[in-house]
């Protein structure tokens, strides 16, 4: 058995749009990865706390209820407290561009938005977490 | 070793390195191992099977709830396979396990099968040592029953639940996976659904079956069948009552010690016969393996004479 990567995939915040956080869920999967899902309604201290427990390499988070600027830097800031410094955030959904930058600034590895290619997601996220 | 150290003392990130550092396999694999080994044997292991569907989940998110309403500690290791195409893997049982979320006295892993079934029986049982070692009195292990390995692994438990479900057709398919020879308590989830009363029925007559068989000894343990709605916890109290009672039973008759002792048995001859042919197909070489393929496949030899010749070329 060789290290497999291993990324957990979770939607912070309330809104219950999950079709997006499964599809890519998915593409990952397809390219390799060890997907952990937990599924809607995760706080950040739920997403940290499943991070630590399964050792990922990476988090994903998918919010489209615009609280991005909120939820993203506490999970960033939890990881870190957690000593998980290594693990790389990427963000999926509705992101401004005034926004991208300023997630960007704060240590995001990855934002995707509507319409991005999963094949590219899942390639762009490979090669993040196999740089190491 | 310092992740050993670290896990022993408490440190759950250190816990979950450890995890992933056996679930690779590694040389280090096996120090940490060795030096956690002397500091297991303590937890009450309960596998957790049955078909794709049934509240495995549920169930073992609700167990956990009562279990720390006691307060004990529960580690869960949930196993789900991985595709057998890409090496990837889609572990969804967190999804059900949320009410368990920021409990300090609860661990969770989740685990791909990562392809060889063989190997995934020592993965499971490695990691339980490490939850074992790290002082959780009660390691759930849920795994999806569907055939030989997942049969393998119940072996691992002390105790197996076999979570059933009306509607499946299941009975049968139970019966084909091996699964109720193993099962120690028979759950029947979703009992509000039509057709729960046939579904306990249908396992009843299976199980006084193999009671029969076995003889009207009093001292055997006959797997109690109860009902559950696991998504708004009814009947679960009950099972834990259940599993508690079977701890008790192999602790009281003896097959406490036998089942540990068939474990370990079972155990060194698999570890055995991995390292053998480890071994073997290091010296061999990948070029002559493939070499053979070849020659079979053309049906220029078949298989038995070729493994004799590898054999006799490798001694």
């Amino acid at each position: 058995m060789s290290k497999r990567l291993r990324i957990l995939i979770a939607k912070p915040g309330l809104d219950g749009h999950d079709r997006g956080a499964k599809v890519v869920a998915r593409a990952l999967r397809d390219a390799g990865m060890e997907v952990i899902y937990t599924g809607l309604r995760q706080t950040p201290e739920m997403i940290v706390e499943a991070a630590l427990q399964e050792d990922v390499d990476g988090v994903g988070l998918s919010i489209l209820s615009g609280a991005h600027m909120t939820l993203v830097p506490r999970v960033i800031e939890g990881l870190r407290q957690a000593g998980l410094d290594r693990v790389k955030v990427f963000v999926g959904g509705i992101i401004p561009d005034e926004d991208v930058l300023a997630l960007r600034a704060l240590g995001v590895a990855g934002i995707f938005g509507p319409g991005a290619n999963t094949h590219e997601i899942a390639d762009f996220i490979h090669q993040q977490l196999t740089e190491g | 070793m310092e992740l050993v150290e670290k896990a022993l003392a408490g440190n759950r990130y250190a816990l979950a390195r450890l995890i992933s550092l056996i679930e690779d396999n590694g040389t280090e694999a096996r120090a940490a191992l060795a030096a956690l080994y002397p500091h297991t044997g303590q937890a009450h292991v309960v596998g957790v099977t049955g078909a794709p569907g049934t509240g495995k989940s549920t169930l073992v998110n609700e167990l956990t709830k009562v279990l720390r309403a006691q307060g004990t500690t529960v580690g869960i290791v949930a196993v789900d396979p991985s595709s057998p195409f890409s090496g990837g893997a889609l572990l969804g049982d967190r999804v059900r396990m949320r009410d368990l979320a920021g409990d300090q006295g609860v661990f969770i892993r989740s685990m791909a099968t990562r392809g060889s079934l063989g190997g995934l029986a020592r993965a499971t049982s490695d990691v339980v040592k490490v939850l074992d070692a790290a002082g959780f009195s009660v390691v759930l292990v849920e795994t999806v029953g569907a055939g030989q390995a997942e049969v393998d692994i119940a072996r691992t438990a002390h105790t197996t639940v076999v979570v059933e479900a009306p509607g499946l057709g299941d009975e049968v398919q139970a019966l084909k996976a091996g699964l109720l020879e193993i099962a120690d308590v028979l759950v029947v989830n979703k009992a509000d659904r039509p057709g729960a009363a046939q579904t306990a029925r249908a396992l009843e007559m299976v199980i006084n079956r193999n009671a029969v068989r076995g003889g009207a000894d009093d001292n055997v343990w006959r797997p109690p069948i109860l009902k559950t709605i696991a998504l708004d916890g009814s009947g679960v109290p009950e099972v834990l009552e259940v599993i508690v009672a079977h701890r008790e039973y192999l602790r009281a008759s003896g097959s406490w010690a036998e089942r540990e002792r068939a474990r370990v048995e079972t155990e060194l001859r698999n570890v055995l016969q991995q390292e053998l042919l480890d071994r073997l197909l290091a010296r061999v070489g990948e070029e002559q393996v493939q070499a053979w393929v070849e020659r079979i496949t053309a049906r220029e030899v078949d298989v038995y004479t070729a493994v004799r010749a590898v054999l006799d070329a490798a001694k």
